[in-house]
């Protein structure tokens, strides 16, 4: 026999819970739980070498990280290491953002530079940049330049076909839209397909910063003498593994802030694309 | 409603289309003539796949016949101009730009005076009932609001004909009737020659003076009909029996086509 459902027990059925595919939960605790699971982490983080169940070589405590990070601010290394990668992330971003760009916007547009360039770049993205770094020194010098160089491949072919997506993405009626209404090719590409595509553009940005960051200890692998990078591979000689902890989950506020700012001014950038009211 | 004795603003002579992507060839449209005339409107019906699109975008000069000629005014047609308005299905509009900014953006390539554009821009965007939303972007619109956009963006720049292809199909039932009404309304209003694509048959004879279906895979006319329903129209008229028969009619036809369609798939796939 089948067990009866009465309405009661219909009733019963949650209608609210955290665990509903794609509803949302409540904005308060969404926030909250971004601040509470790496506080967790942390927390056993701490109580596993408070606890001394791993030797401080392997795993130095919290405490120990942090003092770390404030003889670095103290002793002026922290700053100095910060603004030298920062210009470094931001030159090699800049550079290869203005290379990609219009490769991009071709290369989505026009189906012979598509075909010209596009087996070629996406070859290339695959290319593992560390092992160019000899090639690098030998181009490039053992200066910034290099460095940047290393950044550039790494973030370059990747965002060029990225680019090339945002534009592919735009709907085609918006460019017959504009053949109809008598505008030409090079207008369409300004005025049309590049204001349309400039979102997703702008995504793109956000998230190719985000790998030049991850590039950084690669761009000051070899030749370097300054740079948070640098700090790190330095670290690694000493087995100063608190070094070394705090140098990477520095990096990774800084490449968290950039996310952010970008992500920030896109919302401000393109107001007209949110569908709020 | 077709006057034979002077020259149709459309001409579709012996057109043919074919795509050819090199490894695979579609025939899109076999054989196509149809004449339509100025002021006339006329629906095109048919079974997805059928053509329509391909059709309506070589008249509007976004694509190229592969066999037989398109004239417009007696000139055959190279390239899109701007004597033809287009109304895409998909919400086409340019989503950085106001519904003003949209409208106006048609009239750029246009030699009207700036005193006469913004005349033209308020007049439009009064004509599909957008007033009070002039400053509003895109998103913030309804599906309904946005082809009216778009309508207002085709016709804002007067040219004597306007393509529109399955403009209704992504709205609702209530909102489509509405849309209806306020086409025809703009098109008694505005005097323009009316090439309207559409799946619902419906909807095609409502709006027409002729109903042309086409036939299934490759593209045909299978029939024409002759609307004659007086006007101005108004939503009861889909109740009365001469309705009834044209739609009859006609969906007899797609049916015969449909099922054409779905034994050739059959076919293929042994
Ligand atoms: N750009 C294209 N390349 C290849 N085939 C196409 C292209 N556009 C349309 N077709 C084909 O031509 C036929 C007619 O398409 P279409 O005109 O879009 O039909 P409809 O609008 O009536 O649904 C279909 O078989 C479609 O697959
Ligand atoms: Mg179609």
């Amino acid at each position: 026999m089948q067990p009866k459902t009465t309405k009661a027990q219909i009733r019963k059925k949650p209608k609210s819970g955290l665990f509903r595919l794609r509803e949302d939960i409540p904005s308060g605790l969404y926030s909250a739980l971004g601040f509470i699971i790496p506080a967790v982490l942390i927390f056993l983080w701490w109580l596993v070498t408070y606890l001394g169940l791993v030797k401080p070589l392997f795993l130095p405590s919290p405490v120990a990280v942090l003092a770390e990070g404030w003889r670095q601010v103290t002793e002026g290394i922290l700053f100095a290491d910060a603004s030298v990668s920062f210009y470094r992330i931001t030159i090699g971003w800049l550079a290869a953002t203005v290379v990609a760009v219009p490769i991009g916007i071709l290369m989505g547009n026009f189906r012979i530079i598509e075909g010209s360039l596009g087996p070629l770049i996406s070859t290339m993205r695959y290319m593992p940049v560390v092992a160019l770094i000899p090639l690098s020194i030998l181009w490039a010098g053992i200066g910034d330049a290099q460095k940047i160089l290393i950044l550039f491949l790494g973030t370059f072919f990747q965002q060029a076909l990225m680019i090339m997506d945002n534009v592919k993405n735009i709907d085609m009626n918006l460019i017959r839209a504009g053949q109809t209404l008598g505008f030409s090719n090079s207008e369409i590409l300004r005025r049309v397909i590049l204001p349309a595509a400039s979102p997703g553009i702008w995504d793109t940005f956000r998230i190719t910063i985000g790998w030049t960051w991850t590039y950084l200890v690669v761009a000051e692998l070899v030749a370097a003498s300054d740079g948070l990078g640098r700090r790190i591979m330095d670290a690694q000689r000493y087995l100063a593994t608190d070094t070394i902890l705090f140098g990477t989950l520095f990096i990774g506020v800084l490449g968290l802030l950039t996310d952010y700012a970008f992500n920030k001014s896109g919302l401000r950038f393109f107001r007209w694309n949110s569908d709020k009211r | 409603m077709t006057n034979n004795t002077t020259m149709p603003r459309i001409k579709v002579d012996a057109v043919g289309k074919i795509f050819d992507s090199g490894t695979q060839a579609v025939q899109a449209i076999k054989h196509i003539d149809l004449d339509v005339h100025e002021n006339e409107f006329v629906s095109i019906v048919g079974t997805s796949g059928c053509g329509k699109s391909t059709l309506l975008n070589m008249i509007g000069g976004l694509d190229e016949p592969t066999s037989g000629d398109i004239l417009i005014d007696g000139v055959s047609v190279d390239g899109p101009g701007r004597n033809r308005g287009f109304v895409f299905q998909s919400y086409s509009l340019f989503e950085w730009m106001t519904v003003q900014g949209n409208i106006r953006f048609a009239l750029e390539k246009s030699n009207f005076s700036k005193a006469e554009k913004d005349e033209l821009v308020a007049h439009f965007v009064q004509a599909v009932g957008l007033s009070g939303f002039e400053n509003s972007y895109p998103k913030q619109l309804s599906g309904g609001m946005r082809q009216r956009v778009a309508i207002a963006r085709a016709l804002v720049y007067k040219p004597s004909i306007l393509l529109m292809d399955e403009p209704f199909g992504a709205l609702d039932a209530q909102t489509r009737g509405m849309m209806q009404e306020l086409l025809l309304k703009v098109w008694e209003d505005h005097k323009v020659t009316v090439l309207f694509v559409t799946h619902d048959v419906d909807e095609a004879i409502f709006l027409a003076d002729r109903v042309v279906v086409l036939c299934s895979s490759p593209g045909l006319v299978k029939r024409t009909i002759d609307i004659e329903l007086e006007r101005p129209r108004n939503f009861d008229i889909v109740t009365t029996a001469q309705f009834g028969e044209y739609k009859r009619d006609i969906m007899a036809d797609i049916r015969e086509e449909t099922l054409k369609v779905m034994a050739m798939e059959k076919h293929d796939e042994r």
